[in-house]
Formats: C-alpha cells, structure tokens, sequence
C-alpha cells in the first residue's frame, strides 16, 4: 500500500518519495533534500529532519545519532527583505 | 572502493567531474573512479545560481555556453535521468545602468548574432514586457535572449553521475584526495581517506581546491577561491519568466519553477575557503534586489549558502596537464559560471583525452597564456 504520510509538511514530500529516494541510493538528508526539496520551505527541515533521519537510520541499520544532520542554515526564521533593506539603509546590524 | 587500480580518477563529484565521468564512458573510458569528499553537488556546483546563458562577449564562452545549451536542453534523455533537471528557459534580461555598459551590449549583441544566437536589444520602455515588476529607473536599455535560463544543478549533477554509473564508472562520495604519488615524471597513484588506489590517469575537477591538490605534484596554477553568496525566499506565485542580471550594479535574480526567488551580488571579497553565511549579505542582497524589484520587499527570507567560485586570472576555465606529473590534469578556474558551460567542457576533455577531433582547441584553456599574455579576455562576467 501507498503510504501518503507527509513527511515534509512545507514541501508536501510523502514518506513514499523519502523511501523511494533511499532505494535510488540517496543515503544522506542533504542528499534527499536536494532531489526532493524535503527541508527546503518555511520551517527549514524543523519537522522532516528528524522523521528522514529515522527512515534513513531504519533502511541503513544504523543508529539515529549516526545519520548525518544537514548543515542548518540561517536566517533561523524567515525575514522580509523589506526589513533586511531598510536595516541596510540604516547602516546595517552589526555582525 | 571496490578496486585497488583504475584507469581513470576523477576527483570532485560537482557537474565537472560527474559530466566528464559521462562523457569518457561514453567514449569507451569505463574504468573510472570518481572521488567526493562530500556528497554529489556538495561544493560549488549544488550552492550556484544555477544561470544558465548564451549572451557572452566572446566567441569561445558563447560557443562553450550555446552547445552547453543544447546538452542541457535534453539532458534527461541524453544521461538516461529519471528525474527532471529543471531547464527553465524563461531568458535572461541582461540591464545596462551605463553608457559604457550599454556600447558594450551591442558589441556582445553582434558576437552572439555571429553565431547564431537569437539575442536583441530591448529599450528601457519596454522592459517592463519581459519583467512586468522591474524598477527601470537608471537603465539605460538591455538585452535579452529567450533560449537563456536556469537548470537544477543537484538534478543535472547527478543526472551525469546516474548516467555515468550505469556505464560502469565507480562513484565514491565522502571520500577525499589526500596526496599523489608520481613515477618517473607521470601521475601513479592517488592516496585517498579510504586507502591507496593506483592509477596512472587523475582529472582535478575539485573547483576551489584543485590549485591545493594540483601543488600536491607540483603543478602551480594561478586560481583562488572566493566567496559568493545566495538567498532564497519563500515560494510565491508566478511573476517573472526571465533572470534578470546587472553586471553593474552586479547583481542576479531569478524565480525557480517553484516560486521562490534566488539571487546574489558579486561583490568581490578577499580570497579565502570560508564558506559561511553573513547578516551583512542579507541586508546588502536585499537592499539591491528591492530597488529593482521593489514587489519583492514583503516576500520573506528562507534560507542563505555561500559557495567559492574558483577565480582565475582572467575569469576563465584552466585545463592543463601538470609539467612534472604526466596524466594529472587540471580542470578548474571557472570563475562562477562552471555549470552552465559544464556540458561542453566535459565533451572537449573527454575528446582530448581519447584522441577524438574537436572543433575547440583544448590548447587555448592552458594556463601557457599567464605567461604569453594572450588571455581569454571576457567583458561579460560578474
């Protein structure tokens, strides 16, 4: 049976593709985000990190801490570039 | 590894080394290992702006770009990819802000009609046809070429890999390229974080690090790595077909299939490997992109990379063999626009290496030219 359960609620990516991707081979949460995009919306991966990391540690026998993390990248929430332009105008923040 | 020898050793597993890997199995060259330090796409290749564009000033990166174009086109069907490689070919909306821009546009605009390549002027009055939302204050007029866009370069990546693998090439990812060992004056082995392989053939495809590995066997090559960054928000509907450049204001942007805007500037910072994300860029990025596109000010940030393009002296590729190991060679220096010129420069090195004809001499991308003076000068690069 088709299991349609989202795994990547801002992508739509069902645990069907996840699975499919591992039996193509894709090993790595990098590597299965960048075929699919699972990680790529809003919440940056917050949700389906962690349920690709179990599927990946099931398929591979391994534990969970062994399963690669992909890097996190900033901003940590989405910012308008309305707000990141007129920051500029002001000088800019300091890093 | 499943072997101790191969012919062939092609280290970096971006669009360079998985395309090259393709284009020699399909030649016949089948015993070949490729090395990744990472994951495929994991370099410069996975964190571009996946622009691909045929509006060049000179004739060979025109000719490199069109017949790239053309690969690029059918790419699925040309490698066997199940996947889609995600060729948009909205065009790209090339803006001149200056006089001197603008003259220089119309002399691209006659190369580019020299070979056939359907680009043409667009007044500043009508740019507003191809970007509906673009600020055309300043402009002073720009060209545009339909056939030009944008690919998935994770997709493309490892459409050449998948292609490459079933030819029988041997992929091994998270393994690095750590030394060399070279006899009698050619390349013997390379010595890898998972054990030594013997061979007497190596293709330096690492972009940013191939000058390290090339020193390894005493080869010095003139390209330096330099940060660049991007920004993707989140998606939204349709608005823009084209990529919209300046070289300028330096500045690119682009909507994905998907939605989301992805764009960069090219300010040049100091060379270094470092390839973390800045605020700065954030503030700068949004600061240019909005003045161009001010309906973009409300759409939100997602997510920002930073990738190295591998700059070389005069921003084009380096292909050469190493004068003190034989059978090493270097392909590199592509200076930020590496993939979309990846098809054909896999098919030039793959030609060269086994002895097939081609219509582009290899011979002019040696790095012999730093010396001669006789560069491969480009006015068109970010």
């Amino acid at each position: 049976m088709e299991d349609k359960t989202l795994l990547c609620r801002c992508e739509d990516i069902t645990r069907d593709r996840i699975l499919q991707c591992i039996a193509d081979g894709y090993d790595t949460i990098d590597e299965i985000k960048r075929v699919t995009r699972a990680g790529m919306g809003p919440c940056q991966g917050r949700t389906c990190r962690l349920l690709i990391a179990q599927e990946l540690s099931k398929a591979y026998g391994i534990p969970m801490e062994e399963v690669l993390m992909p890097t996190f990248r900033p901003p940590t929430k989405p910012v308008s570039m309305g707000a990141l332009a007129d920051a500029h105008k002001e000088g800019g923040t300091k890093e | 590894m499943k072997k101790k020898a191969y012919d062939v050793v092609i280290i970096g597993g971006g669009i360079v080394g998985c395309a090259t890997a393709f284009e020699l199995a399909k030649r016949g060259v089948t015993d070949i290992l490729l090395l990744e330090k990472g994951f495929l796409s994991s370099g410069a290749t996975g964190r571009c702006g996946a622009g691909i564009r045929q509006q060049w000033g000179s004739v060979l990166n025109a000719t490199l770009a069109v017949e790239s174009t053309n690969i690029f086109e059918h790419l699925e069907e040309y490698t066997g990819y199940q996947g889609n490689c995600g060729l948009n070919q909205g065009g790209y909306l090339l803006v001149a802000y200056t006089e001197k821009e603008w003259a220089q546009f119309l002399k691209n605009l006659e190369v580019q009609r020299g070979l056939g390549i359907n680009a043409f002027a667009v007044e500043t009055k009508d740019a507003k046809k191809f970007v509906p939302h673009i600020n055309t204050e300043g402009l002073y007029g720009a060209t545009f070429c339909q056939k030009d866009g944008h690919a998935d370069p994770f997709h493309c990546t490892f459409a050449y890999a998948k292609g490459a693998e079933r030819l029988g090439v041997e992929i091994a990812t998270y393994t690095e390229a750590t030394g060399f060992k070279v006899a009698n004056g050619g390349i013997a082995g390379v010595e890898t974080t998972k054990g030594y392989i013997e061979t007497k053939q190596v293709i330096n495809c690492a972009n940013a690090w191939a000058p390290k590995l090339a020193a390894m066997v005493g080869e010095n090559i003139p390209v330096y790595s330099e940060r660049h960054q991007i920004l993707v928000t989140e998606p939204v509907e349709h608005l823009m077909d084209p990529m919209v450049m300046s070289f300028h204001r330096s500045f690119y942007v682009q909507q994905a299939p998907h939605g989301s805007f992805i764009m960069g500037i090219g300010h040049t910072e100091e060379t270094s490997f470092n390839s973390n994300s800045s605020w700065k860029f954030l503030e700068e990025c949004s600061s240019i992109i909005t003045e161009v596109l001010p309906v973009l000010r409300k759409l939100r940030v997602v997510r920002q990379w930073a990738g190295l393009y591998d700059m070389s002296p005069d921003r084009n590729p380096v292909i050469d063999e190493a004068k003190e190991a034989k059978g090493f060679y270097s392909v590199c220096g592509f200076s930020g626009h590496g993939f979309m010129v990846a098809p054909r420069t896999a098919i030039l090195l793959a030609r060269f290496l086994t002895g097939e004809k081609d219509s582009l001499d290899i011979k002019r991308f040696s790095q012999e030219r730093y010396k001669t003076g006789d560069l491969l000068l480009e006015p068109s690069v970010v």
